[in-house]
């Protein structure tokens, strides 16, 4: 099988506070998973759950404490930015952060293509812009000399990802790229990745803690708790016939659009985060309503049932 | 049916800006004319930017230049009788605050003193409103409301920075509730929450809805807690309302084109088909376009529509809408 790009037991690890007190939490512990070309990989869990770490390794931003990062089969260092950086390009969380408010949303673009050497001369650097800007529904006329504060949030964020798609990437990381855009324009960021992926074959890494759009535009999904990957696999079994006790709270967690479908059952909420990155054992223990007395000490193994990648001791043994 | 505990007549709010010699006038809030009634929480909904908040904040009269009171009032109705709040004094506002009517303002998890105890916190507002209280008698008040809402109590004794983001929102939730208010008015309290201490706030809310028989006016663009929520929902697009019913008629029979869009964007699990975002982006307020403002993105715009704005109809149901597809002159529903 062909892989993209492949984490290996990817390893973070952050110390807090001072020497007397000091404090270690592994952001991300023994993280794999593998994105195929074209194909939309979720990345989904709470806030503080690791994902944006994760993301972070991949984009080169912070250091991995063990573990390794491949894209195209090539193990990605420091050293070689370029070929990787080329392939790989972000889009962030925050549309209106993205850009400074006070440079022209244009001269961006034209520093892309000259990092790259994208272009011999204006006229095919422009040619070049306006093309990507067609493919996320925009023309050069309308978005040169203007400022950020000109455009909507979900404007931005779709002049972020032409801008992303200058170098022709194979892979673009996406950290919650609508959490910050109005529900109601959502889908057209949502259904562009679709459309990404389907007519240039581009890969996207999609981080969200919005389960209802990953199920709607990704085709594998990974849960992610307290810095573990607790369920991964098709986003039709793993959402629609949750299997590990964290996923199934997160899926009935989901407000749905329907009033006939409210609320009724009682939940109790972590005491804090920082708690649970300490606990020893499986991190969900603590609120987990079928937890076990092994769960308390004994680091749940990583099992598959019907194709689909569970960490819980609940599916050990049989 | 229920009485009704706050009411407005062609409520109009305007920001009135000063930018460089010219005057620009944003208009928030144009003629809205609300009644929500006791008992109830009630849903305002809307994408940012439809002033949303600003309708919040003439309702709980606090406006502050640059915003204006361009027109209308703003009616409660205390001990039976009905208050024009406008006309009251500073001290009398003061005093109907966080007594009568509340206010969890948007981000609410920054407002708490960041040096101070929570309980402290809560002892200032006690003796701010109720006089002649020891610190013991505040500190045990302030346990007994923390316990009643199935928070723990330990928390009072920690400061804010200390407790996650879901717990600080609803720790800015139990204060707003602790003088059993007649109406809380909260401003997206459950946006930039993960989804399941967005549950936990919910859940609060209709624990402290159900203990009090108060009023909740619950603003929030995301329509699935709406549904969760609320029993009667307003539809709020740049500035007017354009639709009110029960939450069961805005999502089983929704009738203005724009709710349509805002129900039907949603994905759903177990349905992957494609779903469309509302098309365009929402009107500058400081430059209204003419006759219905959503016109240029409504899909089935009349003539008509360019040029007049729909009355706000009371049609069966009591269900509400302003849109000339819809009754008065229009050719029945749209299709």
């Amino acid at each position: 099988m062909e892989k993209l790009l492949e984490l290996d037991r990817l390893t973070k690890v952050f110390t807090l506070g001072s020497v007397i007190s000091r404090v270690r939490i592994t952001a991300t512990d023994s993280v794999s998973f593998y994105i195929k070309p074209a194909e939309i990989f979720a990345l989904a869990g709470e806030s503080g759950c690791g994902k944006t770490t994760v993301a972070r390794m991949i984009l080169g931003f912070e250091e991995p404490t063990s573990g390794a990062i491949f894209y195209n089969g090539k193990k990605g260092t420091k050293n070689e930015k370029v070929w990787f950086t080329e392939g790989i390009q972000a889009i962030f969380q925050d549309p209106f952060g993205t850009f400074n408010p006070l440079r022209t949303v244009d001269r961006y673009f034209f520093e892309t293509v000259q990092n790259y050497k994208l272009a011999g001369s204006k006229e095919e650097a422009i040619r070049l812009i306006d093309e990507k800007l067609r493919a996320v529904g925009l023309s050069y006329e309308e978005f040169s000399g203007k400022y950020p504060n000109e455009f909507s949030g979900g404007q931005l964020q779709r002049i972020s990802i032409a801008r992303a798609l200058l170098t022709n990437p194979t892979l673009l990381i996406a950290d919650e790229p609508v959490s910050m855009v109005d529900a109601s324009l959502r889908m057209s960021i949502v259904n562009l990745f679709k459309k990404l992926k389907e007519e240039l074959g581009v890969s996207v890494l999609y981080i969200t803690h919005d389960l209802a759009t990953a199920y709607y535009v990704s085709d594998r999904i990974a849960i992610m708790f307290r810095g573990n990957i607790v369920e991964m696999g098709p986003v039709e079994k793993v959402l629609m016939e949750p299997k590990h006790p964290y996923t199934k709270l997160l899926r009935e967690s989901i407000p749905e659009a329907d009033p006939n479908k409210r609320w009724d059952t009682v939940i109790t909420l972590a005491d804090t985060e920082y708690e649970e990155y300490l606990r020893a054992g499986c991190k969900f223990a603590g609120r987990c309503p079928d937890v076990m007395d092994r769960c308390k000490d004994e680091v749940p193994p990583d099992i598959y049932v019907d194709g689909v990648l569970v960490k819980c001791h609940k599916y050990a043994g049989e | 049916m229920n009485q009704t505990i706050l009411r407005t007549e062609k409520l109009k709010a305007f920001y009135v800006l000063d930018v460089l010699g010219t005057r620009k006038v944003v208009k928030a809030v144009n003629e809205v004319d609300l009644e929500i009634r006791e008992n109830e929480i009630y849903g305002i909904a809307g994408e940012s930017g439809c002033g949303k908040t600003t309708l919040l904040k003439t309702l709980y009269a606090a406006i502050e230049p640059p915003l204006r009171l361009i027109g209308g009032k703003v009616y409660y109705r205390v001990n039976g009788e009905e208050v024009e709040v406008s006309s009251l004094s500073r001290e009398e506002k003061r005093k109907l605050r966080w007594e009568y009517v509340s206010y969890v303002p948007q981000g609410s998890m920054s407002v708490l003193n960041p040096v101070i105890r929570l309980k402290e916190t809560f002892r200032d507002f006690l003796d701010s409103h109720v006089s002649g209280k020891t610190k013991d008698e505040a500190f045990a008040i302030a346990r007994e409301h923390i316990a009643a809402l199935g928070l723990p109590q330990k928390i009072l004794d920690a400061y804010p920075h200390q407790l996650s983001g879901g717990m600080r929102q609803r720790v800015t939730i139990a204060l707003a509730a602790l003088l059993k208010p007649r109406i809380i008015i909260a401003d997206e309290p459950t946006t930039a929450l993960d989804v399941v201490v967005q549950r936990g706030v919910v859940q609060l809310l209709k624990d402290i809805q159900q203990n009090l028989r108060n009023t909740i006016v619950l603003v929030t663009h995301d329509m699935g807690v709406q549904a969760n929520i609320a029993d009667r929902i307003g539809i709020m697009y740049a500035g007017k309302m354009v639709e009110e019913a029960t939450t069961e008629g805005i999502f089983g029979d929704p009738l203005h084109p724009y709710t349509r869009y805002l129900i039907n964007s949603l994905p759903r699990f177990g349905d992957k088909t494609t779903r469309e975002s509302v098309p365009g982006s929402p009107p500058s307020l400081i430059n209204l376009p003419s006759g219905c403002p959503f016109h240029p993105r409504c899909p089935y715009a009349l003539e008509i529509c360019k040029e007049q704005m729909p009355g706000f109809v009371k049609l069966d149901n009591n269900h509400k809408v302003a849109c000339w597809l819809v009754g008065e002159g229009g050719n029945g529903k749209a299709s």
